[in-house]
């Protein structure tokens, strides 16, 4: 059972949660070309070791999450607001 | 020439480069032991119940490889069509069986459409209760498909292909690709270099890793699967069952103990194990799909890495640099197509071209357009 640091909730665990993906990924601007749209919606690093990721608290406060954590140990190593910073 | 990764695909590859090119000069390199990815994790279903032509047909060409396979290896790779049965619990389901049903018998594969009392005759242990939370409407039956041995199919294609003067080289794990001007020219190994005209990929699993090596970023997200038997029973389930309203499937293997499988857990993983919850989805699908499992005790559960390619269909083809080839991003699906995967893979590198049973799964098909989305809901890694 992963154990997630909710910023607003605290910690819970993973069944209130869904992951929602590669958090490395921002949304192309009105202008990007072909290439760049590939890039942001098919192709990922895919890591092997720290992920930064986005979880949504879907059965607790709702909130959008993002987290960093390893892929071989799922060892979780941080927790940020959506739109905070992880290396903080 | 040198393939990566000794589990059924690679074996298969090697085994049909010697026997249909002509190629035996071919090393096969596994940094673990021969089978012991995800070949000898999965929940040994083979089917080739596809929509969409290109998936189709490939499957189908396994489905017919299969059923020739113990007697081409001269190994006993225990394939039993003992049926593929996809239950459904709604009209809305039954139309979307019925329309894959009838693209399957356009395409050459046999489906059966049944009703709720054929299934019940077939499978009395499911739930036929007026209590039953999901309602058991009718199914859509493979009865082609069904099981095969997994360990025994890696050991089956790695003798015959021994025996057609293939290297298998275990314990030998690729740390790094030696490309000149563009071109693939051999393998660092964590046994020393291996210089190689042709390099092919089959590491499903950690196809990104691989490719990671050579510069390529591949749409594919890597994910744990989980599988888990029970105690051994006296025989109870003559089929493979799968349960449409949540996620479930089973099989009972030889030895008595009913496999069962779902879905991946969600997040990235390299663990080879994944995690509680999900194991108590399947289940608890399981036992509202046949209550005679409630008192059953599992043995044993296990976790595997899929590659999980953002269409949910494989990768089979040729990469940006020349003469490496990939073998990956089979989501949930790669050990029914292992056969057939091999096949086409062995064409692709003895041509340097695709077969036109694999032309459509190209690594480009991403960029292009050219999905292969049997679900319709791409894109997103959690499909297959």
């Amino acid at each position: 059972m992963l154990l997630i640091k909710c910023p607003w909730c605290g910690q819970r665990d993973m069944i209130e949660f869904t992951h929602g993906g590669d958090a490395t990924k921002i949304y192309p601007k009105d202008d990007a070309t072909a290439q760049e749209w590939h890039e942001f919606v098919y192709l990922r690093d895919n890591p092997r070791g720290a992920h930064d990721e986005y979880w949504h608290h879907v059965a607790g406060c709702r909130q959008w999450l993002k987290l960093r954590r390893d892929t071989t140990t799922h060892d979780i190593l941080a927790t940020a607001p959506a739109d905070g910073d992880l290396d903080i | 020439m040198v393939i990566i990764g000794g589990g059924g695909h690679g074996l298969a590859t090697a085994y049909y480069l010697a026997k249909l090119h002509g190629i035996a000069n071919v090393a096969v390199l596994e940094k673990g032991w021969l089978g012991g990815g995800n070949t000898g994790r999965n929940t040994t279903i083979v089917r080739s119940n596809y929509m969409l032509p290109a998936n189709a047909h490939l499957y189908e060409h396994s489905m017919k490889l299969w059923e020739g396979l113990s007697q081409d290896l001269n190994f006993n790779v225990m394939f039993s069509q003992r049926g593929v049965l996809n239950l459904y619990h709604s009209k809305a389901q039954a139309d979307a069986f019925a329309r894959r049903g009838n693209a399957m018998r356009l395409n050459g594969i046999d489906a059966v459409m049944l009703s709720r009392n054929e299934v019940r005759k077939m499978v009395p242990e499911l739930d036929f209760s007026d209590r039953a939370r999901f309602p058991i409407n009718g199914g859509l039956l493979q009865l082609r498909g069904g099981t095969a041995r997994h360990d025994a199919v890696a050991w089956g294609y790695a003798r015959a292909a021994d025996q057609r003067g293939v290297d298998i080289i275990q314990n030998c794990e690729v740390t790094g690709f030696v490309i000149e001007k563009g071109r693939v020219a051999g393998v660092e190994t964590t046994r020393g270099k291996i210089a190689a005209g042709k390099v092919a990929m089959a590491v499903a699993g950690h196809s990104g890793q691989l490719a990671r090596k050579a510069g390529l970023t591949l749409p594919i997200e890597s994910h744990v699967l989980q599988a888990m038997v029970s105690e051994p029973l006296k025989p109870l389930l003559d089929t493979v069952v799968t349960f449409g309203a949540g996620h479930f499937y089973v099989s009972q293997s030889d030895k008595g103990g009913l496999v069962f499988g779902g879905d991946i857990d969600g997040y990235n993983s390299y663990a080879q194990r994944g995690n509680l919850p999900m194991l108590e989805h399947v289940v608890s699908a399981g036992v509202s799909m046949m209550p005679c499992l409630s008192r059953l005790r599992m043995l044993r559960s296990w976790g595997g890495i899929v590659d999980m390619s953002m269409d949910g269909s494989p990768i089979i083809g040729k990469t940006p640099i020349d003469g490496l080839y990939i073998n990956g991003g089979w989501c949930y699906g790669g050990f029914k197509a292992t056969p057939g995967s091999g096949w086409v893979y062995a064409h692709t590198i003895a041509n340097d071209a695709p077969h036109r049973l694999n032309q459509a799964f190209t690594l480009e098909r991403f960029a292009n357009g050219r999905l292969i989305d049997e679900r319709g809901a791409g894109a997103n890694p959690a499909l297959h």
